[in-house]
């Protein structure tokens, strides 16, 4: 290699910095209104990609007015200075320029909720000592007043000694003249030093004293609250070797006994109810249909009641709205691959074309619309405020089985799919909490378990009534069940041993139902609908045409001719490279009762679960009978060479019991890969799962036939 | 310092209390701190899930959800009705 690659600066980064005026950070609480202020303000300007080694999400707008430029990154929401979560980590980071590659910002946008400045004042003011040209968005204003709060934002201005502009985002007001104070932002005079807590910042300035490089003054005293850790080493560094040594006796003198994070926010929101005192008027509340909804909801049975009619209402949807398109989906494909058929004749080329290729494609779409219908209601749930309500309602009955409150959701939306269930455990602030969830979420049954359910119960459980309820739903139901209890003891043995840690924090702010914002909810939708598509869906495509090579491939030209076309297709797979595999993987399925027929199916259907179907309808589509004859019909008739029947009543109990648990989706490993951003759960999730299908499987066998 | 030993954990539905005293050496509690609830400020009880935990507070205007065994580290003093 040559000297220059020793310096490594990503060239995203070059081309941004020359192009732009000034990189402003857009901070505020979560739920104020932030990134419907920056989606409002960027457009369609923006980049989404990832801070380097974590799954937080990074999203950077263009802002442009009178001929400039600004570059605005989005943080993620953040209560304070003194981080908490993994991204109020990257939030921090960012703001004190601690992210590799990346400068500090030459200016913050301090994101206010009019509703909440309560909170919101806590943040900006450490926001404020940061000493950087600062402009404050009071957002919500037209939410504030119909709840009756005025505020008075020239007092505020003098207060903070930054200029503070009310907007509306989702209307636009007030937006021009905030626009116009950004792309300026370098002209603004830093604020002056605000001595809320004069100890600190005596304290603060004395160590910085004889360092030669200049520190920023808000990090350095996050360095005395935080004490030295990691994350701030850059600037520990950089002090003198005497103020170094002078650290813990400072914090002592400074803190004593109490807990500095404490004694911090202690002082801190002192100041922010004076503030109040002088900024915020209330005149009484106004009673709006939000208010009549929060009341009723607060009450704890109707609350519980309203939560499962929300779930009921979303299960509804993904399922019945979606069908008729996958319906349709499905015929597509399918029309057009028996087109491509008679247009080409059945060579290797053609079925490459339409067994692969468009089968392939199709596989992907028909999750599609699932999938959109399941992130649209996350997202309505997220931005109207249900979502956290949900997790406060479900919290007890999900720390009963070690987790918290907030993976109900990404539980209940693996019902659907594990996909969104997983990428949904990003609202889990405690990383063993959430691992434990993405670990849980695939025993949910998804609907691709469903068509093999289906398949297996239509042909094998007599429709006989149990009293006023069927045996085969009965079946379905049972299966429903086993997942969950399966998952939830999962989450239950890895919380008591790999995952074992502190129960979970549950500080959850329960903010106030509004009206989703439409701008918002469509980015959100668009940008995880691409996410699953590049993540999954490449994943499920390049699966499905390796599974059609295997099936294929080689091929024997040596058939008698007189057969019919069934038959040579079940002959081919014989031969394929999937039918030998299942013939030399067949001693293992063997103690489960299973031939390499279904072997072969099985193993096709550990990249995506639903290509069983198709594989067993191939390698049992024998003779002639085989076109007027169901699937169901030939399964049941299917026999050894020694005559003896192989789906007997324990072999068809175990391999539903292997489907309930066996994690056969490359699509899910691929994201709990991106989602922990590590190969070591995707490859203990599978490995765990599948041990556990293959011996509840062998069980169900042996105890079933002994 | 305690103030006739009421704490978040004891409040009724519906009433108020000003925070008087706090035990801050769970972390956890530290961070409800961060979130506002420090001494001196006035708090709702707004609600609670079935079987009383978590309990919602309202404090200036926002929602805060905690489990009981965490706001028993925090002492009130209730104040009476009828603001």
């Amino acid at each position: 290699m040559t000297k220059t690659s020793e310096t490594r600066i990503p060239v995203n980064e070059i081309t941004v910095a020359k192009r732009t005026d000034a990189s402003i950070a857009v901070v505020g609480n979560p739920n104020s209104g932030k990134s419907t202020l920056f989606n409002r303000l960027t457009g369609l300007k923006q980049r989404i990609g990832n801070y380097p080694g974590v799954t937080v999400e990074r999203h950077i707008g263009l802002l442009k007015s009178q001929d400039k430029t600004v570059e605005l990154i989005d943080l993620p929401g953040t209560h304070s200075l003194s981080a908490h979560s993994l991204e109020e980590h990257i939030s921090v980071d960012v703001i004190f320029g601690r992210i590799e590659g990346t400068n500090a910002p030459d200016g913050v946008l301090a994101v206010l909720d009019a509703t909440n400045l309560y909170q919101g004042l806590f943040l900006v003011q450490q926001l404020v000592e940061l000493e950087l040209p600062t402009v404050v968005a009071l957002t919500m204003t037209d939410a504030a007043e119909t709840s009756g709060i005025q505020v008075d934002t020239a007092e505020l201005s003098a207060l903070l000694g930054v200029p503070v502009y009310p907007v509306v985002a989702t209307t636009g007001a007030g937006l021009d003249m905030l626009r116009r104070a950004l792309v300026g932002i370098k002209d603004i005079t830093p604020p002056r030093r605000v001595r809320i807590w004069p100890e600190l910042t005596a304290a603060a300035e004395r160590l910085a004293e004889d360092s030669r490089e200049s520190l920023c003054f808000a990090e350095l005293e996050r360095v005395l609250i935080d004490g030295p850790t990691k994350s701030n080493e850059g600037i520990v560094g950089k002090l003198s070797d005497s103020a170094r040594a002078e650290i813990g006796a400072v914090r002592n003198d400074l803190f004593g006994d109490e807990p500095p994070i404490a004694k911090d926010a202690q002082i801190r929101y002192s100041w922010v109810r004076e503030v109040l005192d002088k900024v915020q008027k209330s005149a009484p509340a106004y009673v709006t249909w939000r208010t009549t909804v929060t009341g009723f909801l607060n009450r704890p049975v109707p609350g519980t009641i309203g939560l499962f009619l929300v779930m009921a209402i979303v299960f509804q949807a993904v399922f019945a709205w979606a069908t008729p398109i996958m319906d349709t989906i499905d015929a597509f494909s399918s029309t057009l691959s028996a087109a491509v058929f008679a247009r080409l004749g059945d060579t290797a080329f053609s079925s490459l074309i339409a067994d692969g290729i468009i089968a392939g494609v199709g596989s992907v779409v028909i999750f599609l619309p699932q999938i959109i219908i399941l992130f649209l209601f996350i997202i309505l749930l997220e931005d109207s405020g249900y979502l956290a309500r949900a997790a406060y309602l479900m919290d007890r009955a999900m720390r009963s089985v070690g987790l918290s409150g907030q993976s109900i959701i990404p539980m209940i939306s693996s019902f659907a799919c594990a996909v969104p269930g997983i990428m949904a455990t990003r609202v889990i602030p405690n990383r063993r909490d959430r691992i434990a969830t993405i670990m849980a979420a695939p025993f949910m049954t998804c609907s691709a378990r469903l068509p093999v359910y289906a398949l297996l119960i239509a042909a094998f459980v007599p429709a006989t009534s149990v009293g006023f309820l069927n045996l085969q739903g009965l079946v379905l139901l049972g299966l429903y069940l086993f997942g969950i209890v399966m998952g939830v003891l999962t989450a239950l043995l890895m919380r008591k041993t790999t995952l074992r840690g502190p129960k979970p924090p549950f500080a959850l702010m329960l903010p106030e139902f509004r009206t989703p914002n439409l701008q918002t909810v469509a980015f959100q939708l668009l940008g995880r609908a691409k996410v699953f598509l590049k993540r999954a869906g490449t994943v499920i495509f390049a699966v499905a045409v390796l599974v059609w090579a295997l099936a294929y491939f080689p091929r024997a030209d040596d058939l008698p001719v007189d057969l019919d076309a069934n038959t040579v297709a079940a002959m081919q797979m014989e031969q394929s490279w999937l039918g030998r595999a299942g013939k030399v993987v067949e001693p293992v399925f063997e103690p489960l009762g299973w031939d390499w027929r279904v072997s072969s199916a099985v193993i096709a259907g550990f990249p995506a679960r639903e290509v069983v179907i198709a594989v067993l309808g191939t390698v049992y589509a024998v003779g002639d009978e085989a076109d007027e004859g169901t699937l169901s019909g030939r399964l049941k008739s299917a026999t050894r060479p020694d005559g003896s029947q192989v789906f007997t009543l324990p072999m068809v109990i175990g391999l539903l019991i292997f489907y309930a648990c066996c994690l056969q989706c490359a699509a899910t490993l691929a994201i709990i890969r991106r989602e922990t951003n590590s190969w070591r759960w995707p490859i203990f999730a599978w490995v765990y799962m599948t041990a556990i299908g293959y011996v509840g499987a062998l069980v169900a066998f042996q105890v079933g036939t002994a | 310092m305690a103030i006739n030993g009421s704490t978040l954990a004891s409040l009724k539905r519906g009433q108020k209390a000003v925070i008087r005293a706090i035990n801050a050496a769970d972390p956890q509690v530290q961070r409800l701190m961060v979130l506002g609830l420090v001494e001196g400020t006035e708090v709702e009880h707004a609600s609670s899930a079935i079987g009383g935990d978590p309990m919602e507070f309202r404090l200036f205007g926002c929602g805060i959800s905690l489990r009981q065994e965490h706001a028993r580290h925090f002492k009130v003093a209730p104040v009476a009705a009828g603001d």
